[in-house]
């Protein structure tokens, strides 16, 4: 766990604080972004926690144990660092930049070969690359590199500084739900540095925003922050589009569907109707023999006295309950429809989603929020806690 | 001082008779080949001369970049000095040291060390300061003190500028130690000036200097390229 407790730098000579009293703890595991506009100091906060940076006020607790009572070497050694132009080491190869942190710290060769093979793995690198140097990997592998030094003598924390920042759009989002998989497996406690709020969004279970002159403005989860920003600076910096951003963080499961009476063709078209009655839409979808809905039944079906199978539409689009609410939205405009089904992994029919049904999520708190890897715990606690600083 | 500083009384390395090449200063083949043991020995004071000096230089340039890299404001006088060092011709300093330091390789080594400075010393210098921010701040980041940060990062990726500057430093020393018969400390130089004006001797003894500073050049840049893998990594 990693404590800052009204950490401070002050740079001599200067009137305003570059990081100011800065109070925050990140819980054993989670992803602690730090995000803001450029010059609000989280790149210098985040360098204060391995003393790259010295604080001048306050103090940093790493498992409740001072930065300052430590030598700056041995600390850095326990403490995984990342950063946006990498600094891999031109003149080793890959296998040996990955292994510098091991051989400080006096591993025997043949551990350092089996942690190198596992980490190329990790991190999706083939064996060969190791005898590689960085000038002949693209920008993608390098980084990939970075992570696999940064994580190589398996650091409880790790310090990542605009980790993907220097990599395409393309290539960023990849790496991005990369490191995220990874994280599920590895569980670091993670210092995240970025500028960018939707990547803060994305990749952290808490988010700190920083103003000018290194002032916490917030520190919530990603979907409390979205909700409750805490003033209007948060409000500007989260941006006018924060409703929409909250949609990528829920899943469609994670929200009320609506009811759909299912209805198999052949069957009797009295118990069709009542299963109607009941549903939350008044339109049946027939299904096939295994729940699978096949359309929506037209008027006509039910003429007769038993179900007959006229389709008014096609059951499209079909959305999944593992779909990010941001995407299920985009699938239903695009399809130029109000609603439609949503199956489970196994295509059975599990509900109706609506705009509606949108909507009406982004009135009510999420209760059930997550990050887009599930890592954030659904956290009413927190937005309680928000409304109390709120009042 | 002239008569102490001048064996420039050229001694007859030649028996001259009427009609033959020799007599015409021309240029023998079979009188060099029958006189190539001449040469042997200057050429070894001259190699001596030449990797004494770069070894002296080299150690002396290294040291003060150390320095002049942990304490910058010492750079830019240190790197004024040098060049300064350089301008003095180098007769006038084979000359100049003699008073104080005799004649014999002794003298000329001072002085060829002196030359050396301009190149050793700068290119020790940007080679360090020429290793990217990002890379040392990597470095420190991941626990390596400042002195593990020099020999194992700082220094390694400088060693294509440093190698550079002995190329240069030696090719020089090798150059101007054709002068150094001028502090008495012989090599081919002298051996040029025993006869001047016979083309035999000129050939063979400015060809020898020219061969070992082009010997010089490729060992260095052989030991370069075996030093430096990562640098054709990166140009593949």
């Amino acid at each position: 766990m990693l404590e800052l407790r009204s950490a401070t730098k002050r740079y001599p000579g200067q009137e305003e604080a570059a990081v100011d009293g800065l109070s925050l703890t990140v819980p054993a595991g989670e992803i602690c972004v730090l995000v803001g506009p450029s010059g609000c100091g989280k790149t210098t906060a985040m360098r204060m926690v391995n003393r790259m940076i010295e604080i001048t006020e306050g103090d940093i607790l790493l498992d409740g144990r001072s930065v300052r009572d430590r030598a700056p070497a041995g600390l850095r050694r326990e403490i995984g660092y990342a950063i946006q132009q990498i600094g891999l080491f031109p003149h080793l190869t890959v296998a040996a930049n990955v292994a510098v942190v091991p051989r400080l710290l006096g591993w025997d060769r043949d551990r350092i070969d089996a942690r190198i093979r596992e980490l190329l793995e990790l991190v999706s690198l083939d064996e060969g690359t190791g005898e590689r140097y960085p000038a002949q990997l693209s920008g993608g592998q390098r980084q990939r590199v970075g992570v696999a030094r940064a994580l190589a003598a398996d650091p409880p924390l790790m310090l990542m500084d605009e980790p993907f920042g220097a990599i395409d759009p393309i290539n960023r989002e990849r790496l991005q739900n990369e490191f995220l998989r990874l994280q599920a497996d590895i569980r670091k406690t993670i210092v995240f540095v970025t500028h960018d709020i939707d990547e803060a969004i994305k990749m952290g279970d808490r988010i700190a925003v920083l103003r000018r002159g290194g002032k916490l403005a917030q520190y919530a989860s990603p979907a409390e922050l979205l909700m409750y920003p805490a003033d209007e600076f948060v409000e500007d910096f989260v941006g006018a589009d924060r409703a929409l951003k909250r949609l990528a963080l829920q899943r469609v499961r994670d929200i009320d569907l609506w009811t759909a009476a299912t209805v198999r063709s052949g069957e009797p078209v009295g118990e069709a109707r009542r299963k109607v009655a009941e549903a939350d839409i008044d339109i049946p979808l027939i299904v096939d023999d295994h729940g699978r809905p096949q359309g929506w039944l037209s008027e006509r079906g039910l003429a007769g006295e038993r179900v007959r199978p006229e389709l008014r539409s096609r059951a499209e689009p079909l959305v999944e309950l593992d779909d990010v609410l941001r995407d299920a939205l985009a699938d239903l405009i695009e399809s130029e429809v109000h609603y439609s089904p949503v199956v489970d992994s196994d295509g059975r029919l599990a509900g109706v989603l609506s705009l509606e049904v949108i909507s009406q999520s982004l009135h009510v708190p999420p209760e059930r929020a997550r990050t887009g890897t599930e890592l954030v715990d659904p956290a009413p606690d927190d937005a309680a806690a928000a409304e109390v600083e709120r009042a | 001082m002239s008569s102490a500083l001048l064996p420039l009384a050229q001694l007859e390395i030649r028996r001259r008779r009427g009609g033959t090449c020799e007599s015409e200063d021309g240029f023998c083949p079979d009188w060099i080949v029958d006189n190539l043991e001449r040469y042997v020995s200057p050429l070894l004071e001259h190699i001596v001369l030449t990797v004494v000096s770069v070894g002296i230089g080299f150690a002396i340039a290294f040291a003060l970049a150390l320095l002049a890299h942990r304490r910058e404001w010492i750079s830019a006088p240190l790197s004024a000095l040098t060049s300064v060092l350089f301008t003095i011709p180098s007769i006038a300093a084979f000359l100049l040291l003699v008073p104080f330091t005799g004649l014999g390789p002794l003298t000329a080594i001072i002085a060829l060390v002196g030359y050396t400075q301009v190149f050793l010393f700068r290119n020790i210098v940007n080679g360090l300061s020429n290793v990217a921010e990002e890379t040392k701040d990597a470095a420190r980041g991941m626990g390596l003190t400042e002195r593990q940060l020099l020999w194992r990062v700082e220094l390694p990726l400088a060693v294509p500028e440093i190698l550079a500057g002995l190329r240069i430093a030696s090719v020089t020393t090798v150059n101007l130690a054709t002068l150094a018969f001028f502090a008495g400390a012989g090599g081919l130089g002298a051996q040029i000036y025993t006869d001047i004006t016979f083309r035999s001797n000129v050939v063979v003894a400015g060809g020898l200097a020219i061969l070992l500073a082009a010997i010089f050049d490729l060992l260095i840049l052989g030991g370069q390229r075996l030093a430096t893998p990562w640098r054709r990594a990166a140009a593949a």
